[in-house]
């Protein structure tokens, strides 16, 4: 299996919380450009070895294997991945988003949400990147908060063209965090 | 003052302790758990979030959901809980704990597994003794289970994954996370705790510490300045941050003091803690019949401490009789491997090569 173990590949999380594009380029659970324009797809923000394997057990399609060490990173045969989001609420992590870049003006993300209250279809939200700067306003499409999920709710944002693999997370209008102003 | 004699006496209703219960239990000993809290589930009635793990070991449940699962089942197999009830000493075998803080009893077990978890550390600067400084299980303690917000302004300290969590926490209920402060120059916990605290915009300030909180009746602001690789302040870098509440995520160490009442012996392993019990890999410590299991044995997981109850209630259970050898044998076995999977990968091999020296110990104690 993947073994993505050395110290340069790590260097970026552990120094800011965000994985580089670098680690998400050879992170086995992030498709290619080409599988993103194809359609909805699981994307797994898995740069770490951690003994979890919660995902690989979530996919109903086995499109998710950690195998045998507990500690593989997850890999994602994209092929089979029909981006249903079935793992978004399962990660403890909270790091699988679906993101679907096969749209002509717009990109779609779903995303796991802890928060109250919930937004609601329609909404106009702030869109964040990885580093919680905001990058654009994002329409919701759709909350999902199903009991299976256990009240991780995924949320599915409409972004413009081009940011599905930028937008991460969302503040309501109003919840916005203000302490970066400092 | 009777002398009840159950034959298997745990003190400490955590995960570690319902673990063991349930264990001993499932191989029909009498098991008596005593803890003093009102509420059984130890530190896991605080933890909302979803847990990493192997899907075998309750992975993917929020932690007030696994400590359902274990009450549920510890009273199912007619474990008799006693909540209330702290454990104020052990003399040669004899453990007394008040009743409902009230009344002193006696209980002389056949068998003590001593899971008693761990204490939080803190660290010092002038302020820290206002109120609105507080531990991070404490913050924990006022939002998860009393539904109190702890502040509005909040600054927490330190980058483990309690600092993260509890960071996730407090934005959840409602809290303005002004942000954390890792005095290394790397994050400590796992990374995909910290992602979610980056990306709804919480700053983590690296190689940084607190210089001192001012406020004359409560916390109203707290100074940080930035340390060098040798942990000395920075002269310049000060940042005074408005804030109401400092929550201090600061490591972790063993509760040992019934063990070391219990006669057992100590070692020092920083990566678990500080002062470990000593102890074998079936949980036994150097006093026969006294095990150990949990942070109490080294400061790590609830996943880890769940196992390790287990390993320790099959132990007594065995050394009572109730279970044949070879049925030990694989059980045993069994949860040497999810301890040897849980303590694997780049965070888990530091604790496992801890967890070896100390059962090396035992041996060297027991030749």
């Amino acid at each position: 299996m993947t073994n993505l173990s050395n110290n340069k590949f790590e260097v970026t999380i552990r120094r800011c919380g965000v994985p580089s594009d670098e680690e998400l380029v050879r992170c086995p659970g992030v498709p290619n450009t080409k599988r993103l324009h194809q359609g909805p797809v699981a994307v797994i923000e898995c740069v770490e070895e951690i003994p979890c394997n919660v995902c690989e057990v979530s996919c109903p399609r086995g499109a998710i294997r950690i195998g045998k060490k507990i500690t593989n990173l997850p890999m994602l045969d994209s092929q089979s991945c029909v981006g249903c989001g079935l793992c978004i609420p399962k990660c403890p992590g909270l790091a699988i988003f679906v993101v679907d870049q096969s749209g002509k003006d717009i990109d779609k993300v779903s995303i796991p949400y802890e928060f109250l209250p919930l937004p609601k279809p329609g909404q106009i939200v702030t869109a964040l990147d990885r580093n919680g700067q905001p990058v654009c306003d994002a329409r919701v499409e759709r909350v999902n908060n199903d009991p299976r999920n256990d009240r991780t709710a995924v949320v599915t944002l409409l972004v413009p063209k081009g940011l599905g693999m930028k937008v991460r997370f969302f503040w309501l209008k109003g919840e916005e965090q203000d302490v970066q102003r400092e | 003052m009777g002398i009840a004699r159950p034959e298997v006496l745990v003190i400490g209703a955590g995960p570690a302790g319902l673990a063991a219960a349930i264990e001993a239990a499932e191989h029909k000993a009498s098991v008596m758990v005593v803890d003093e809290n009102v509420r059984a589930g130890g530190q896991l009635i605080k933890q909302t979030h979803k847990f990493f793990g192997s899907e075998l070991h309750h992975a993917g449940i929020r932690g007030i959901n696994i400590a359902t699962k274990l009450v549920e089942r510890a009273v199912h197999l007619h474990v008799s809980i006693q909540l209330h009830t702290p454990v104020v000493a052990i003399f040669e075998g004899v453990v007394v704990m008040a009743k409902e803080e009230k009344v002193l009893e006696t209980i002389r077990p056949a068998r003590l597994i001593i899971a008693t978890g761990a204490i939080e550390n803190a660290i010092c600067f002038p302020g820290w003794t206002l109120p609105g400084v507080m531990t991070a299980g404490a913050a924990q303690t006022f939002v998860n289970i009393h539904r109190v917000r702890v502040g509005d302004r909040v600054v927490v300290v330190g980058s483990g994954n309690v600092g993260l969590i509890i960071a996730y926490q407090l934005r959840q209920a409602g809290s303005e996370i002004v942000g954390i402060v890792e005095a290394k120059p790397q994050i400590g916990g796992w990374g995909v705790h910290a992602s979610k605290i980056r990306r709804m915009g919480i700053p983590i300030w690296l190689s940084h510490t607190v210089k001192e909180v001012r406020g004359d009746d409560r916390v109203r602001t707290v100074v940080i300045h930035q340390i060098d690789s040798n942990f000395h302040p920075i002269p310049g870098t000060e940042k005074e941050l408005i804030a109401d509440t400092v929550c201090l995520a600061v490591g972790m160490r063993p509760q040992v003091h019934l063990v070391e009442m219990a006669g057992g012996s100590f070692v020092y392993e920083p990566v678990l803690g500080g002062i470990v019990p000593v102890h074998n890999e079936i949980m036994e410590t150097t006093v026969s019949g006294v095990y150990v299991a949990g942070d109490v044995a080294g400061v790590e997981e609830a996943s880890t401490a769940i196992v390790e109850g287990q390993l320790a209630g099959l132990a007594a259970a065995y050394s009572l009789g109730k279970v044949s050898r070879p049925a030990f044998e694989e059980r045993r076995n069994a949860y040497l491997q999810a301890l040897e999977e849980l303590r694997s990968g780049p965070f888990g091999d530091e604790r496992k090569e801890a967890k070896r020296r100390i059962w090396n110990h035992y041996d060297q104690l027991k030749q």
